[in-house]
């Protein structure tokens, strides 16, 4: 069994689409050096890019074929700071927020595979609360519009479907965010207790813990970042 | 097995190799980007000039994001196309739903306005 693993990969071709079609040719497992883990949280994120790619696809859909004037999001988003004018300030700084909140777990990440202990605790401890931040800056946005009138049925500047579209793509993207900071602190957790450095099995599995969990929760993390890439263009500048 | 685990390994050993200055680079470029990205809204930028830089800083933020922090530049290929084949997918639906939406606006336009008069 062994001997014929060895001989199968010196045969690997040298990269490129053969090593694709070897790859997904193999009788073992397609993604090769991948642990299980990871490739799931990529499938799972594939998934997660499906149901942000609709509503995105539904906001442009409302958008192009609505007859009334879509509101100027420059303009609704923007707030008086220090008696200036900043259109679609506090947009900005989320997005800034949630950059650097990515990162901090890009570097959390690093510093889990040098198994230094506590610096990858204290970077995700710092992930959860610019993730926190974030979510709290979204609350302050979301109570502000509905002061204004905002609802998903109507709104004071034009087309109605401003309000479902703001709604339901923000409201999806802040509960990843939320689901984000939760999943952070347990993970936080398990590193802080030592976990992966001793293998102790987690709570559901008998698999024993190892840094490449702080991998896989970057990924989730990264990916809450990459929609808002996405959000931030479409619905707050376009 | 000991494949298995020697295969982790070796992502890891790659991964562990980069310097924190990596992150700390793209990180930087990301805040750079966002900030252009915004600057096209502060200046009241229009048009196609408008459309066309937001979607060239979208795109590279989210290569960045992808490439570096994700680890994709360096996982194989299998795994690479497994994941970003299928977003063109999405990119079908959009120009199938772009050519719906606009069919809509024309027959609201020719009923709405017909119903008015």
């Amino acid at each position: 069994m062994d001997t014929a693993f060895t001989e199968h990969r010196t045969r690997e071709p040298a990269g490129g689409l053969a090593t694709i079609v070897d790859d997904f040719s193999a009788d073992q497992r397609a993604f090769r050096n991948v642990s299980w883990g990871k490739a799931m949280m990529w499938i799972f994120l594939l998934s997660d890019t499906f149901i942000f790619g609709t509503f995105l696809i539904g906001y442009m859909a409302a958008r192009m074929s609505t007859t009334e004037p879509w509101p100027n999001a420059s303009e609704v988003f923007a707030l008086e700071i220090a008696g200036r004018h900043l259109p679609l300030i506090l947009i900005a700084i989320m997005t800034f927020v949630l950059i650097s909140s990515s990162g901090t777990m890009a570097m959390a990440v690093n510093c889990g595979y040098r198994r230094q202990r506590r610096a990858t605790a204290a970077l995700l401890v710092a992930t959860a609360i610019l993730g926190a931040t974030f979510v709290g800056m979204q609350a302050f946005e979301w109570t502000k519009l509905i002061g204004e009138g905002v609802r998903p049925w109507g709104n004071p500047w034009g087309a109605a479907q401003f309000g479902s579209a703001f709604f339901m793509i923000t409201g999806f993207h802040g509960t990843h965010v939320t689901i984000g900071v939760i999943f952070l602190l347990a993970i936080a957790r398990k590193v802080i207790r030592g976990d992966f450095d001793h293998g102790r099995p987690g709570f559901f599995t008998g698999r024993r813990g190892r840094y490449e969990a702080v991998e896989i929760m970057g990924l989730y993390w990264h990916f809450v970042d990459l929609v808002w890439v996405f959000i931030f263009a479409f619905f707050y500048l376009w | 097995m000991s494949e298995i685990a020697h295969n982790d390994a070796a992502h890891h050993i790659v991964v562990k190799a980069h310097p924190i200055r990596l992150y700390l680079v793209v990180w930087a470029w990301l805040f750079v980007l966002s900030a252009f990205s915004y600057l096209v809204d502060y200046f009241h930028l229009t048009g196609a000039l408008r459309y066309t830089l937001i979607l060239t800083f979208m795109m590279l933020k989210a290569g960045l994001i992808v490439a570096v922090f994700m680890h994709m530049a360096w996982e194989r290929l299998a795994l690479v196309y497994a994941i970003l084949v299928p977003i063109g997918a999405i990119l079908a639906f959009v120009a199938a739903m772009a050519i719906e939406a606009d069919y809509t606006l024309l027959t609201r336009l020719a009923f709405f306005s017909e119903g008015q008069s």
